[in-house]
Order: structure tokens, then sequence, then C-alpha cells
């Protein structure tokens, strides 16, 4: 494979050799250094692998887009919401209160039960002017 | 000369506060930097939705020493969390990205954005206040019209400067997904906002309505292999933009070729050689930032261990790959278990493109001279920060002798990530966000 591959740097290549300083000096002992970086990342992959045996057979991937793109999502259902609200035309909704033993599901979040966002009435710390 | 200049960065000036792991600090979480056009502003976006904005001072005879330091000039409330009760969906506040729009008159316009909602704010000065109204008294009272005998003409009084921010235009509703950037375009008239799977096209007059002019979006979604992950418009060519994905490429579109630039007209990427591959491969290749150089010539783009850059005219690898922390790659199971190795680190273009930066943990962040090849890490920290001492260049151990000064990899603190840095376009000042603290290092030589 590419020499300067691993290292992400091309000795033989467009006159990036390294000089003093240079954050990739192993020109000389290129080859075993070559191999060594290939270790650090398999030994890594078998110790998560060996932590996590179900983790998917796809490499990071997927899982982590998705996760992603929900961002941000709660478990509050505004259909489930309005529907027990139908049904239930003539009593309280249950609501959250001080019964913290309510099974999840059981109960239908109402807006109030999310925690409230309260926004940064603050002024930012780095309005405060320079320290020191 | 060039050569000194890496190591010679001083005289820091540090705003924020003490800072800690409390939830009430969060928001102090700066998590964009950004100069405007002259480098004589400089913005900071928060979590908590809020932006400061610091002014130069001018360079004064009679305070040599004072070398255009940095001082709050204005702060404001840009964004307000919501919540989204159609989808469920909590939209934070956290201002993702900041970018100024080139300056045509006495006012500021910048273009900050949450995840959802881009607006354009106004900063103006106001130093001068009208007296001497008829219809109403100098403390704002109305006065009764039938009891005014006699007309006066307001006079215009100085006052104190009073700098204010006014939200301009709101660009909302056109966001599916998480917006992570927005471009203002050469032509100062448009720009671009993209998120995990579109990238729209706004004109800056115009709220009502955008273009999508990038849809990667599968038909099923259980097909989706990849993200958008950051999207800029080339300096010079208003018809240009690049976007970078979560496996590693970068796509240069030109919108002259198609209204929907689904079809790229260079394709970027680096060969792979599969035997190395692992399954952190792909999360170490993702791009979590790309920025065109001030020439237009190159682009850089920074994944989880590497800044690379790239000439434009060649997509088959990148012209030169800088290695931030290379250190990393024997800690990256912790660093999955920890979920570091999903941090977005940005980099940055010095003024001329002979230099290049970026953050890493523990308050470091890497300097990278391209002419000379060298190569600086230095912290930014309060102990290490004494006003008038060069920043030290610091060492990093990854084998078993330690020598004096250097840190060894595993007493990194990974809580400490310098993820956003900026470099003032024309001259050797730096802005360096260290989790909720900003430091900005100005160059001690001349």
């Amino acid at each position: 494979m590419d020499a300067g591959r691993v290292f992400g740097k091309k000795v033989n290549g467009r006159g990036l050799a390294g000089g003093p300083g240079c954050d990739v000096c192993y020109g000389l002992v290129e080859d075993t250094q070559e191999k060594e970086g290939l270790l650090p990342e398999r030994a890594e992959e078998a110790k998560l692998k060996a932590k996590y045996p179900s983790l998917g057979q796809k490499p990071g991937g997927s899982d982590f887009l998705m996760k992603r793109l929900q961002k941000g999502q709660k478990y509050f259902d505004s259909g489930d919401y309005n529907m027990a609200k139908a049904k239930m035309k003539n009593k309280q909704l249950p609501s959250a209160g001080p019964d913290k033993n309510l099974v999840t599901g059981d109960h239908i979040p109402t807006p109030q039960d999310l925690p409230q966002r309260k926004s940064s009435l603050v002024t930012s710390k780095l309005a405060g002017g320079q320290v020191e | 000369g060039r050569v000194k200049e890496m190591n010679t960065y001083a005289w820091p000036t540090v705003f924020g506060g003490a800072g800690g792991e409390s939830e009430r600090t969060r928001a102090d979480i700066i998590s964009t930097v950004e100069f405007n056009y002259s480098g004589d502003l400089l913005a900071t976006g928060d979590k908590g939705g809020r932006v400061v904005i610091f002014q130069r001072e001018q360079e004064n005879k009679s305070r040599p020493h004072s070398r255009g330091e940095y001082n709050v000039y204005s702060t404001f409330q840009s964004h307000e969390p919501e919540f989204d009760y159609l989808k469920s969906l909590e939209i934070e506040e956290k201002i993702n990205k900041i970018r100024w729009l080139p300056q045509q008159n006495a006012a500021h316009f910048l273009l900050s954005t949450n995840d959802k909602t881009i607006k354009l704010w106004k900063i103006s000065e106001r130093d001068k206040r009208a007296e001497g109204y008829n219809l109403k008294d100098e403390d704002g009272r109305l006065r009764d019209p039938f009891r005014i005998t006699a007309l006066r003409v307001p006079i215009l009084k100085p006052m104190d400067l009073m700098v204010e921010a006014s939200p301009r235009r709101i660009f909302a509703n056109a966001h599916t997904y998480h917006i992570n950037s927005i471009s203002v375009n050469s032509d100062h008239e448009t720009y671009l906002s993209a998120d995990d799977l579109r990238i729209n096209l706004w004109h800056l007059e115009i709220t009502d309505r955008s273009f999508n002019i990038v849809d990667i979006k599968p038909a099923n979604m259980e097909e989706l292999t990849e993200v958008i992950t950051a999207a800029e418009f080339h300096p010079h060519q208003c018809n240009v933009f690049v976007y970078s994905s979560s496996k590693g490429t970068i796509r240069l579109c030109d919108m002259r070729s198609s209204a929907l630039c689904d079809r790229h007209s260079k394709f970027f990427e680096e060969p792979e050689d599969p035997s190395s591959r692992s399954f952190f491969s792909e999360i170490i290749s993702s791009i979590s930032d790309v920025k065109f150089s001030h020439s237009g010539r190159y682009m850089m783009t920074r994944d989880y261990l590497s800044v690379k850059v790239w000439d434009l005219n060649m997509e088959s690898r990148p012209v030169e790959t800088h290695q931030v922390h290379e250190y990393l790659r024997s800690k990256l199971c912790s660093l999955y278990e920890n979920d570091c190795i999903f941090d977005k680190f940005e980099c940055c273009w010095n003024g001329s493109d002979s230099a290049i930066m970026t953050g890493s943990y523990n308050n470091f962040f890497r300097m990278f001279d391209r002419d000379t090849r060298r190569d600086v890490t230095l912290e930014a920290s309060r102990e290490s920060s004494k006003p008038r001492a060069s920043l030290k260049p610091r060492k990093v151990c990854t084998g078993g002798k330690r020598k004096k000064d250097e840190i060894s990899v595993d007493s990194l603190d990974f809580n400490k990530k310098i993820l956003h840095t900026a470099w003032h376009p024309a001259d050797n000042v730096i802005a360096v966000a260290a989790t909720n603290n900003l430091y900005i290092f100005q160059d001690k030589i001349n």
C-alpha cells in the first residue's frame, strides 16, 4: 500500500518530505511504523467488540446517522395527547404531578409535563468584559 | 520572515467566567466564533442563543502596548428555545454558525442560525439623540396637543454611544433536519443554508421562499448512508459551492449546470486502503468542517484526526495532510464510548493562506505553516497565558518515557475541547474558544 497513506503524508510524493519539527518524522523506519499504524485502530476495534459483542455488523454508519437526524426528539406525542383528550372529554386528564411511580406508556404526557425550557435571560459572561 | 511567526503568540485577552460543569454555565459554552471581513469585529455565539460582538480598538500612539485589543461592543439574544409540537421536536437555541455580510454602510449585518431558523441581524450605532420634540416631553410623556402654542425644530444632541442589534429578517421553516452551515455568496445577495440532507439557497431580502439546490434524502430512509456535514460558497465564483459528507467526501457543485445540484461537478475523495478499514474508519473520516482558502484555489477539510488541503483541480487526493492528534488512534475505543469521536472540530486559514489552525483536546490547538512545514501545539488556558510571555509550545508524549513538560496521552482532558477557532483576515490575531472562555492572541512581532 501507499507508504505515506497511514500517516497521511506522502514522503516519496510531492515534495512534502518531513523536515525538523514535522509531525511525521518516521521517514527511515517507514515500513515498520506503517504496520504499527494499522494495529492501534484494529486493536481498538477488538477492544470495543469485546465490550459490546452485539455491536452491529455494519461499521459505524447508519445507526449514528439516524440518531443524528433524530436529535431533539422528545416523547410527547400530540396525536396521542389529543386522542386521549377527546376520549376523556368530561374527565380530568391524569397529570404526572407528584406521582412518580406512573409507568411510562400508561400516562399521556401533557405539554405541562415537559421540562420548561427557559431562555437565557442572563447576559453572556463574555459580555462582562476582559478578564485580568 | 514567516518562520518565527507561529511560536510567538502572546498578549492573551480572555473573556468569560471561571466556568464549571454546572447546568447554569452550560449556556455559556461558545458554539461559534467568526471575524468580520475587516477583522475589526469578532462575533461569538453560545449554547444559550446569545451573540456577543467584540470590536478592535483603534491603535493608539499614546498607548503603544494596546495593540488593538478587543473589547465588548454589543450583545443580544439571537435565538430562543422552542418546541415543535407537531413533530415532538425540541429546538435548541444554540447558535450553530454566525456569518458576517460584507459591510456596505455604517451598519454591520450578520447571519446567525440555530438548528432550524436563520436570522439576519443589523448592528448599528447611535450616538445622537433628538431633543425638543413638540408632541412629547423630554421624559417621553405625551403633551396635550391643544396646549402647544409654538412649534420648535428638534435638534440632534450627542449622547453616549449605544450599539443596537435588531433582527431584520427571519428565514424560517425551510429545514426539516438540523442546520449545520450557512455561507454568504460572493454576489452579496444570496446565501446557502445546509442541514443533514438538504441545502437551500436564499435571497437575503426574501424570507418566504428558498430554493432547494441539493437533496440527498433517499426515498427509503433505511437506505441512508451519508449526511451533509458542512457547506460553503466559493469566495469568488458565485455559482460554485462545496459540501462535505459523513463519509469523508466533498462534492463541488455548479449552480449554472442545473437548478438542482444533486449531481456534482467534482467529487473529492481520498482513496482508502481496504485492508486498513476498521469499525472506526467511517466515523473518523467524517468531515466536520470545510473551508475554501482566501485565494479560492484550495479548500481544507477537517476530519477527526487530521486536516487535509485539497487543490480544487485535483479530485483524487488531497495535496497536504496534517495530523492533528494522531496519538488518539490508539484511544478510539474509549473515545467512542465517551462520544468524543463524534466531536466536530472546525478549521481555519490565515489571511494569506500560508497557515492553518484547528483545535484539539486539553485546550490545545494546532497551527500548521504550509510553507515551512512546521507545526506547533499551543494551549489556551488561564494558567499558561501570562500577559506578555509567548505561548509555550506543548507536546504530547505517546511512548513510555515522558520528558519534562510533556503531557501523556492518558492525562489529556477530553472535556476541554477547542472546537471553534478563527483567524483575523489580515493580521496575526487569533480567537480561540475554549468551552466557555474566549481567548484572543496577538502576534508579538509587528
